[in-house]
This record gives structure tokens, sequence and C-alpha cells, in this order.
């Protein structure tokens, strides 16, 4: 198991978000976490990334205690996080933006490196790699969301919602990359969404959270025959 | 209407306050008048602070300015005109009360820093403005004396005016307090004078400044500070509210500015640096920026950290430098520690604690 | 000829009035606050270099010391001073002006600090370079050699700070800190320490601003100097006519804003020294609220 959470608990104020959560993800699974609104599935992928602190529980990850650690340093641990609603700013060019994935790395060469395989995957990104973000289309910018997290050489990476706003065609599109990007560099990926069909559709695992708490697990495409979970959360 | 009757305007109370004070400032010494005077002139001042910042959310470092304004407008009629005292007062609440309404229409499309920034630049600019026009007097200023009216003077030869004969029966009253009898004459001195003037403004100030507060209009301030979106869908118009807080404010500060011009005896730049502002700022957080009651605390803390102090710096046997600015750092100092530790005021904190004291105690009783 | 040289005048104001707004917007960027103490730290430092002038008996080593002192303290004000305020009073109703009250209080203790410790007295910074203008077909001007110094010094360091925003990963760390703090940490960047490191940018440039607006007076330096007062208010116009956010807005606000006063004194009336900033600003407020090469508003959400 790389990613092991056991009885994690997060409050914001008053409020128990993330209620004795225990998840464990073995290396190379896309994992889709789904649920309605406020079931706790942001927090829990804050809280993993290092931007919530919680309040109980544990989380290890490739066998090492990192509860409770920074942002800063997880990135370094190569867990990346791309969070809710276009994770771009729109202040810096699109090479900045992807640059700035890398910016802990502090070697010029490897910056280089990954810039050029993020652009081989985002050939998009490539024609405006020069122009400010704010330019981008939605789907553009949930590219380069993914592909700034991608300059991270991350092994463990924590999607938040990125079929937000996106047309059904873009959404596809961007379901499928992140399902080549998995099998591709072996990635262990936490896929938050609100587009529970689509998310169960590419995933190895399932997870179900209702009310910050963990209702279901299962292989996807049996969570996805689950009479239960269809008429809860896929609305048929 | 229940709910309007149940909120008292507490007339009596201001009343039997009056009477206190009234009463105190015959039995204690002339210094201590004075400063009892300054306190008051401070109270008013820190209470217009409290209503504009702590009520309707904006911040004015230019309070200092808008004193200015009211103390120019009444040392003028003054001078000028020679108009009755209490004309002049009057005309430096108006007076400031316009120029804060030119200000609160240029506030009320600034937040926050901006609106900081932008009363800063007036807290400097203005007072050099009396070096534009003669008539204000330049550095040197104009007079502005505020004597107590001559009652020794033959009644016979020059009638009283009204508020002679106020002062004579008062300054009898005085005297009979002293000596259980009733007198023929007695005289007043100035400091007394000032006193009760500065006293019976301040009473009148707060009175006004607190059912304000409790009216709609402080209600819709609250509101606006603690939401302007949801204080505008609940049809309150946050703008106008705003430079309405700002224009009563400032008539507020007009009037502690013509009262500090009196204990001075002259109205000058020099007499409203940038320091007082910064000052009534601190007066206010010490108070307890969101409570009027605290209010009197402010004041007495900003007249009496000079004193405390000098008495630092004596025993200490510092050098003058030290002695002469250690009342700046002692405030600036007791500002940064208020803002961090205690942000909403002692009486506040002392509140809020006690309803969590209360809170604790009834759950643990169900 | 008189044209020339008010403009002249006025852009050499303006570039120190540049440093100053430049220092406003790396605080604001960095913490969202605007801090009132810019000039009393401004001061402070030009006290370091008062020092420094004093003791190595060179004006050269003024400017180094100023800026390293000016830069360590403010880095020193932003651990301390901002990180408690974060931590003790970012909610409740004080939450909005607590920021704005910390720093005037700064500003307070920073002024007697100096009174104590230099006493009230003037004392002076004199500049090896000659205030004496330049003459040109027999007129003199009233630009000279050291205002021509402080133009070059200035556009040195700003060629410096835009090769250092633009062109290296510092200054990609601090741009991103400014605009998105939670995706900066995200990326891996320590954005505490950056913080401290924009206060500290601040500082110097603050630090230079001060120096270069003493010895451009009368070189007379003291606690209660117009000049600083003049100093904070020019700053901070300055940097609202740039739009707070923008360092180049900053560098323009701060050229208009100094041939604008140079402009009025000259054509208008020499008396409106402390009021011409102040109704310039109004009238900035009022025409464009967001600056003049401001970001649009809606993008403050």
């Amino acid at each position: 198991m790389s990613l092991n959470v056991s009885n994690l608990t997060v409050h914001h104020g008053a409020i128990c978000a993330v209620n004795q959560v225990s998840i464990a993800v073995p290396t190379g699974t896309l994992a889709a976490i789904i649920g309605s609104n406020g079931a706790g599935k942001t927090t829990l992928l804050r809280a993993l990334s290092g931007l919530n602190k919680p309040t109980s529980g544990v989380v290890n990850w490739m066998g090492e205690r990192i509860t409770g650690e920074k942002p800063e340093k997880l990135v370094r641990m190569g867990i990346s996080h791309v969070s809710e609603g276009k994770s771009v700013i729109p202040e810096l060019t699109v090479k900045e933006n992807l640059e700035l994935g890398a910016i802990w790395r502090k070697d010029g060469k490897e910056m280089k490196e990954s810039l050029e395989q993020v652009v081989s995957i985002f050939p998009r990104l490539g024609e405006r790699i020069s122009q400010r973000s704010d330019t981008l289309s939605g789907g553009e910018r949930q590219m380069l969301a993914i592909g700034r997290a991608i300059m991270s050489k991350p092994k463990l990476l924590l999607l938040d919602e990125p079929s937000l706003g996106l047309a059904p065609l873009v959404v596809e599109q961007i379901f499928q990359t992140i399902r080549d990007l998995t099998t591709q560099m072996r990635l262990t990926v936490l896929l938050v969404e609100q587009n529970a069909m689509g998310a169960l559709k590419i995933a190895d695992l399932g997870i179900v959270l209702n009310l910050g708490k963990v209702v279901a697990v299962n292989h996807a495409q049996a969570l996805i025959e689950d009479p239960a979970v269809r008429a809860a959360y896929l609305g048929y | 209407m229940r709910k309007s009757r149940k909120q008292s305007t507490h007339v009596p109370l201001f009343i039997l306050g009056g009477v206190i004070l009234f009463i105190l400032s015959n039995f204690i010494e002339e210094l201590r008048v004075l400063q009892g005077t300054t306190i008051a002139v401070y109270v008013i001042a820190i209470s217009s602070i409290i209503l504009l910042t702590g009520y309707s959310g904006q911040v004015s470092l230019g309070h200092g300015a808008l004193m200015a304004v009211g103390a120019y407008a009444a040392a003028l009629l003054r001078f000028e005109f020679n108009c009755p005292v209490v004309v002049c007062f009057i005309a430096a609440v108006l007076v400031a009360a316009v120029g804060g309404l030119l200000l609160g229409l240029a506030a009320a499309r600034l937040s926050g820093p901006y609106l900081a920034g932008t009363t800063l630049a007036l807290a400097i600019g203005l007072p050099s403005l009396a070096n534009q026009f003669s008539f204000l007097g330049g550095e040197q200023g104009l007079e502005f004396r505020v004597g107590p009216p001559d009652i020794q003077a033959d009644a016979a030869v020059e009638p009283l005016t009204y508020l002679g004969k106020v002062l004579l029966i008062l300054s009898k009253l005085r005297t009979t307090l002293a000596t259980g009898a009733w007198p023929d004459a007695s005289p007043v001195d100035t400091y007394k004078w000032w006193f009760w003037i500065a006293a019976l403004a301040a009473l009148i100030s707060i009175w006004c400044v607190r059912n304000i507060l409790n009216s709609s209009y402080g209600r819709s301030w609250r509101a606006g500070r603690g939401n302007e979106v949801a204080a505008q869908l609940a049809g309150i118009n946050t703008a106008r509210s705003k430079v309405l807080a700002f224009t009563i404010s400032a008539g507020i500060a007009g009037l502690a500015g013509a009262l500090l011009a009196m204990t001075i005896g002259t109205v000058s730049p020099s007499a409203f640096p940038l320091a007082l502002s910064f000052s009534l700022l601190t007066g206010a957080v010490l108070a307890g920026i969101t409570t009027l009651g605290g209010v009197i605390i402010g004041a007495v803390v900003l007249v009496a950290i000079p004193e405390i102090a000098d008495v630092v710096a004596h025993r200490l046997g510092a050098s003058e430098s030290v002695t002469t600015n250690l009342p700046g750092l002692i405030v600036s100092g007791l500002l940064i520690v208020t803002v961090l530790f205690v942000p909403n005021g002692p009486v506040e904190q002392h509140r809020a604690r006690k309803a969590r004291h209360e809170a604790a105690h009834n759950s643990t009783k169900k | 000829m008189q044209l020339l040289n008010t403009l002249l005048i006025g852009i050499t104001a303006g570039s120190i009035y540049s440093l100053m707004a430049i220092a406003f917007v790396l605080v604001w960027r960095s913490t969202r606050v605007v801090n009132f103490a810019q000039a009393g730290m401004a001061l402070l430092s030009t006290y370091f270099g008062y020092e420094a002038v004093s003791r190595f008996g060179s004006f050269w080593i003024a400017l180094p010391v100023a800026m390293i002192g000016g830069a360590l303290f403010a880095a020193l004000v932003e651990l301390v001073l901002m990180r408690l305020l974060v931590k003790h009073a970012s909610s409740g109703p004080i939450a909005g002006v607590a920021p704005i009250i910390a720093t005037l209080g700064l500003l307070g203790v920073i002024k007697s600090a100096i009174t104590i410790i230099w006493g009230g007295q003037d004392q002076r910074i004199v500049a090896p370079i000659s205030n004496n203008g330049f003459t040109v077909n027999g007129s003199t001007l009233v630009f000279s050699p050291l205002k021509l110094f402080i133009l070059v010094v200035v556009v040195i360091l700003l060629i410096i700070l835009s090769i250092l925003f633009q062109k290296t990963n510092l200054g990609l760390a601090l741009r991103a800190s400014a605009h998105a703090p939670e995706i900066a940490r995200l990326s891996g960047i320590k954005v505490d320490a950056v913080r401290t490191l924009g206060w500290a940018l601040a500082g110097a440039a603050g630090a230079v601003a001060g120096l270069f607006q003493t010895v451009n007076g009368n070189g007379n330096l003291s606690p209660d100097s117009s000049e600083f007062s003049l100093l904070l208010v020019s700053g901070f116009i300055a940097a609202v006519i740039g739009g707070l956010d923008s360092l180049l807005g900053a560098v323009l606000g701060g050229l208009f804003l100094g041939i604008a006063i140079s402009f009025v004194l000259m054509y208008v009336s020499s008396g409106l020294f402390f009021i011409a900033p102040f109704v310039i600003l109004l009238l900035v407020l009022f025409i464009r609220p967001q600056g003049i090469i401001g970001v649009k508003v809606g993008r403050r959400a």
C-alpha cells in the first residue's frame, strides 16, 4: 500500500468535515472519490496535501508518517495537489505556471526535460507557452493545472474536480488523459469528482463519502453496478 | 412599538452623571480639573472614532484635521465677530460635519487601506492650509479665549446674560457645598469653567452617540461593517449610511477640536499634529473599538500616560530626551500590544469571557 | 527652460517616490497590508546611513549600510509583528483595521525610539556630489549632478529588481506567492519565507528612498522631519496610482506624481507642498479607483 489513511478526522471550526476516514490505495491505482456536496471530499484531499491540518488520525505515504506535514514538504515527497477550480495563476504566463511546478528542484536541466515532457502530453500548452494564462480556455487551464503538477514529478496525484465547468467533450478528453497518465507514469491518483459516472468509468477503485464518512469502498466497476450507489450518485 | 419603548434613552442617568461631575469639580485641585477637561475632550473625540471605525467600519487617520476644522470655525467666529461661546461650539460641529460630509462622499468609494491613506494625506496636508490664508493666522494661529462671564459686575449696571445667571447660581451652589452657607457672590476660575463646559459637552455627545448607535442607523452600520453585500440585499443603502456616519463623526470631532482649542487658548496648525490623530485611534482601540462603554478608559489612559511616563523616567534617572519621548513610545507600544492581544478592547474581552463562562455554567446545569 | 527645469525636478523627486511606492507594493503583495510604518522604517534606515557616514566618514558606505539595515529591520517586523497579527487579530470586527493600527503603532514606536537614541535635533547627511545646478548656455538649471546621480542609481536598482522578478526562480516564487499563496505552497514554495523576503526587499527600497529624500532635500535629518511625512504620503499615493499591486505601476505612479507636484508648485503656488498630493490622490481615486494601470477590480475576488 503506498497511501494508507487511518481514522483521519478534520474539522472546519466546529464542523467535522472528515470523520474517522480510513482508506488504503495501492501504487499505480486510480481511485475515484465520489459523494454529494459537503461530503468532505475536498477537505480530505486538502488534509492529504497538507493544506488543512487534521484533528486526529494518521496518514502514511510510502511507509512514512506524513500526518500534518506542510504542503511545501509533501511536494518534495512526491505528492502533488491540483486544487479545485482550474488552479493556475492568471497573472503568470503558461511557461511560468509550468515552471512553478518544478521550482523547488532548482535544477535547470531537469526543469527543461519536464517542460518538454508536459508539452508532449499537452501539445496545446506548447502552442501557447508564452501567453498569459488568463487567455486560455477552461479546458486548457485544467491541462495547465495538471501539467504544473506533473512538472514536480509526482508519485501521488491529488485531483480536485478537474471536470468542473467544462464542456462534456472536454471532460471526456481530460478524463482520458488522467487515465493514460496513471498507467504510463505508474502514478497513484486520488480523483475527487462530482461527475461520479465519468470518474468511476476510468477509475480502478471507487470510494464513496457521505457526511464525512466512508460509506462504500469497492472496485469502480462494482460500484457502478451497485444499485444503491446507482440510485444515490449516478442518477439512474 | 413595544421595542422602541423598551429602548430607554437614559436621560436621568446622564443628568445624575452631570450632577456628580459638578460636585466633584469643587473638591479637586486645579491641575486635576484641567486634566478632567482634557479627559472630557478625549472622551468626545474617541467616541467619534468609535462611531466611525468601530460601528461603520471606516478608518480615519484624519480626525485630527477634522478637529482642526471645528476649532478654526469656532475661533474665527469668536475672533472676528465675537460670537457667544455656545454659538461658536455649534458652528464647530456644523462646519466640521460639512467637512466630514465631503470627505465621507469620497470615503464611501474607498475601502480599508485606501481610506486610511487618503485620510492620512488629509491629516498631513490640511493644517498647512492655515499658512495659505492670512485670515487663518498662519503658524501663529488665531486666539480663542473662553473665560467665565464676569458675574462680579454690578448686575444693575450691566444686566447678566442668561448664561451668566445660570453660572451665578452654579457658583453659589459650589460655595455652599464647601462652606454650608449661601453666599452673595462667588468667583469662578477659568479652569473650572472650562471643565464645566467640556463635561457638559461630553455628556451631551455621549448621550447622542449612544442613542444614534442604538437606533436603526447604528444597526445598519453594523450590518454594513459585517457584510456589505448582505446589508445591501437587506435593503440598506450602504453608501449613504457610510457617508452619514462620516458626517456625524466629523461633527463630534469638530466639537472636540473647539474644546481642545479652548484649553490651549489659540488655534494653530501645530495644535493638531498627526500624532493627535494617532492618539485618538489609540484611545479608541484601548477603549475597545466596538464598545462605547470603554471610552472613558481610553481617555483616562491617554491623559495618564504622560504622567506615568514622567514618573518612570524620573525613577530611572533618564535623560531629558528619554523623558520627553517616553509617552510617545508607550502610547505606540500600547497600541500594538492592544491590537495584538486584546484586539476588541478590555471591555469587550471581559464581556466575552463572562458570556463564555455563563454559557459553560448553563450547559453544566442542564 | 523653466519647463525643462520643472520636468527634471519632478522626475528626480518622482524617482524617489517610485522607490517608496515599490516598497508599499512589495509589502502589499506579500502580506496584503499597507504598511503605514514604511516611512518610519525608511527614516530608521536613513539614520543607519547617517551612523555609517559619521563612523566611517564616507557617504558611499551609507547607501549599502542603510539598505542592509533597512532590509533586516523590515524582515524582523514581518517575522514578529505581522505573524503575531495574523495569529491574534485576523478575525472579528477589528480584522480589517488591525494591520493599519498595528503599522501606525510601529511608526510611533520607531519615531520615539529614534528620538531617544539620536535626539530630536537635526543631524546632517551631506552627499559628496554637488547639488548646484548644471549650467547650460549660460543659465543655471536646478537639475544638478546629485540629482543625476540619484536618477542613475534609481534606474539601476529598478533594472536589478525587474531582472530579479522576471528572470529568476526567486522572482517567480515572489510573484506566485503574491498572486496565489495556496498554489505557491502546493508548488513547494515556502511562502512564509518568501513573505519575509518581500518585506526585506521593501525595507531596502525604502532605505534608498529615505536616504535620497534627505540628500535631495536640505540634508537635514530629524525624527519629526516633514520630508518623511511627505515621503510616506507620496509613496502611498504613487502606489495607489499604480494600482497597489503592480511594480511597474508603482514606478509610473511615482514619476507621474513627482512631475505633477513639481508643476503645481512651480505654476500654481509653492505653498501647496503638502496639500497637492492629497488633491491629486482624490482626483485619481475619483477618476480611476483601480489605479491608472491597475488590474481590473473584478479580479480582486
